[in-house]
């Protein structure tokens, strides 16, 4: 059978969602080019064409996005290099460069998991005490005004002197930064059953374990599921970061640091590209969770 | 001491804590007392623990040093500390920050008059706050060297966006009656703009402007990681942590933190003023 009506109507309307998208990026494609003729230009002339007799603008360009270590590598390097790092390796060598992503999303993930445990515990007891409320709730806020990614290096050195290596003290720091919208989302989740509710529940003699899991709980996933993405980008954020003062030998963020460190900029761009790609799968996994634990209430 | 005498005396003041934050917290929630003490009074016992737990139990002070060693370390290199604060907060923070949010406002109140281009821009703008933006840290310091420049340079890309989102969300926040009030005074837009529109956007504008005090402080101490001039607060973490002299890491973490604390409380103060209409102030004082 062909497209039916309604099957076209939303085709088109994904038309009209994704033009104005594409225009944007075609824009920013080609600002990109032009931005690496203008930013190469100056080696190029300096290293290549300052030797020859003559040369015309098409050498010019042609050279800017060919360079080895271009200050700005074309797109199309990029995707060459990109594509090499994904597809020409196998898959445990260490050029690979989705061994790097799973290396650092496994670190994201145990992060993730012990991030969202904590701030749900601190949630049920901030909503549950008064005092703990008043206590402990502003210093929850107020360690987020922290620059938490500062703390990294020690983390780092604390857990290895305490001989743990590898992914834990990683997901460590992704905990750190999982655990604030997490609580704070789950406190106001909890608490956002009116009184009306909490009355008929009361009614109903329930029990103050039977009001939690059957009223609170389900009222807070519509305030969990956002801040759990907020939480799981954040938490990817962390376990980059936690890579970079180790020295750490995989990683998104091992391949950065590689990178500056011996001039690759393509290195660079292809390890921002595939993190990239990493923070939009992640926080895709957690919206198809959202879809299907939420049932009705897709937002 | 022994282990007996030890555990006694830690539960003691661990009762002692508990009640008195207790005894502070059921108090009147409007008071100062209550709203500020408690908080500032369960931090201290944390505080006292830490230092007890440290010295009793001989934590090696690499591990976690004492909070008093801490102290010793802010005091005694307070000169040095100040000139990271100066490099880091003074410079790479509040220049990115101003640029990057100017700029994401101005872009924004730009594009709000072409719905083709928010339409574009938007999904964007969603997609980079899901891209771990700090990556670009690297480049920006191989383009613009060591200095401040490359730390304002990660700030102003990671403060852009959030800014843009929250300009265009606020710009759209006036309703059609309004709008079609001002058109009624003969209004044209950029009087609307200025009297309805942009102070109907203040309160998202403000969320933005909170959200990226303490992104910038992140991009600009990250950044330091992959080099810098022989000053700045994340140099200062990264190098003395390298060479395990945890007082002064701690020092200068609590001086970031303070900084950081500082810039939000500053943005949260100037937001009271500024939208004091706002059902969320309106009658706060």
């Amino acid at each position: 059978m062909a497209l039916t009506e309604r099957a076209r109507g939303r085709l088109g309307e994904a038309g009209f969602r994704a033009a104005p998208v594409l225009a944007v990026l075609a824009i920013v494609l080609v600002l990109w080019y032009a931005l690496a003729v203008a930013l190469n230009a100056a080696q190029v002339i300096e290293r290549t064409l300052s030797s020859q007799p003559r040369w015309g603008a098409l050498d010019l360009i042609r050279l800017t996005l060919s360079m080895n270590r271009p200050v700005l590598p074309a797109p199309h390097q990029i995707a060459l290099d990109f594509f090499d790092g994904v597809f020409g390796w196998p898959l445990d060598s260490p050029r690979n460069l989705l061994f790097h992503a799973a290396v650092t999303s496994s670190a994201t993930l145990l992060g993730f998991a012990m991030g969202t445990a904590l701030g749900a515990v601190l949630a049920v007891l901030i909503v549950h005490s008064r005092t703990l409320e008043r206590s402990l709730f502003p210093w929850v806020i107020a360690s987020q005004t922290v620059p938490v990614l500062a703390i990294a290096p020690i983390v780092i050195v604390i857990l290895g002197s305490m001989g743990m290596t590898g992914v834990f003290p990683k997901a460590v720091i992704s905990m750190y930064l999982c655990f604030f919208p997490v609580a704070v989302a789950l406190v106001k989740g909890l608490r956002s059953p009116g009184v009306m509710e909490l009355e008929l529940l009361h009614t109903y003699a329930a029990s103050g374990r039977d009001t939690f899991w059957k009223l609170r709980v389900p009222a807070s996933l519509p305030f969990l599921f956002p801040s759990l993405r907020v939480g799981i980008a954040a938490g990817l954020v962390g376990a980059i970061v936690g890579e970079l003062p180790t020295g750490a030998q995989a990683g998104l963020g091992a391949r950065l640091l590689t990178g500056s460190y011996y001039g690759n900029t393509v290195q660079i761009w292809s390890a921002l590209v595939m993190s990239a790609l990493l923070g939009l799968v992640l926080t895709g996994a957690v919206a198809l969770a959202e879809r299907l634990l939420t049932p009705g209430g897709k937002r | 001491m022994s282990d007996a005498a030890l555990f006694g005396g830690l539960a003691l003041l661990l009762v002692v804590a508990v009640f008195s934050v207790r005894a502070l917290a059921i108090r009147d929630e409007q008071s100062a007392v209550g709203r500020f003490g408690t908080p500032l009074l369960f931090g201290f016992w944390m505080l006292v623990c830490w230092q007890v737990l440290v010295q009793a139990l001989d934590v090696p002070q690499v591990l976690l040093p004492a909070p008093t060693l801490v102290g010793h370390s802010l005091v005694a290199s307070f000169g040095v500390l100040v000139s990271d604060f100066e490099q880091t907060v003074l410079h790479s923070v509040l220049i990115g920050l101003v640029v990057g949010c100017s700029l994401g406002f101005v872009v924004g109140v730009l594009i709000d008059r072409s719905p083709f281009l928010q339409r574009g821009l938007l999904p964007v703008a969603a997609l980079a706050s899901t891209v771990p933006l700090v990556g670009i840290a690297p480049i920006m310091v191989m383009w613009f060297g060591f200095d401040w420049h490359s730390k304002a340079a990660v700030v102003v890309v990671m403060t852009f966006f959030p800014m843009l989102v929250n300009t265009l969300a606020g710009l759209a926040e006036s309703g059609h009656m309004e709008r079609d009030l001002m058109r009624s005074y003969g209004a044209g837009y950029w009087r609307t703009l200025v009297s309805l529109r942009i102070p109907v956007a203040l309160p998202f504008v403000f969320n933005g402007l909170k959200i990226n005090s303490t992104l910038a402080m992140i991009g600009a101490i990250v950044a330091e990681f992959f080099g810098s001039p022989t000053s700045g607060l994340g140099f200062r973490i990264s190098t003395e942590a390298a060479r395990l002299n945890m007082g002064l890491v701690w020092a200068a973490i609590l001086v970031a933190a303070l900084a950081g604390s500082l810039l939000y409380g500053l943005l949260g103060w100037i937001e009271r003023r500024a939208t004091f209409w706002h059902p969320s102030f309106r009658g706060a004082g």
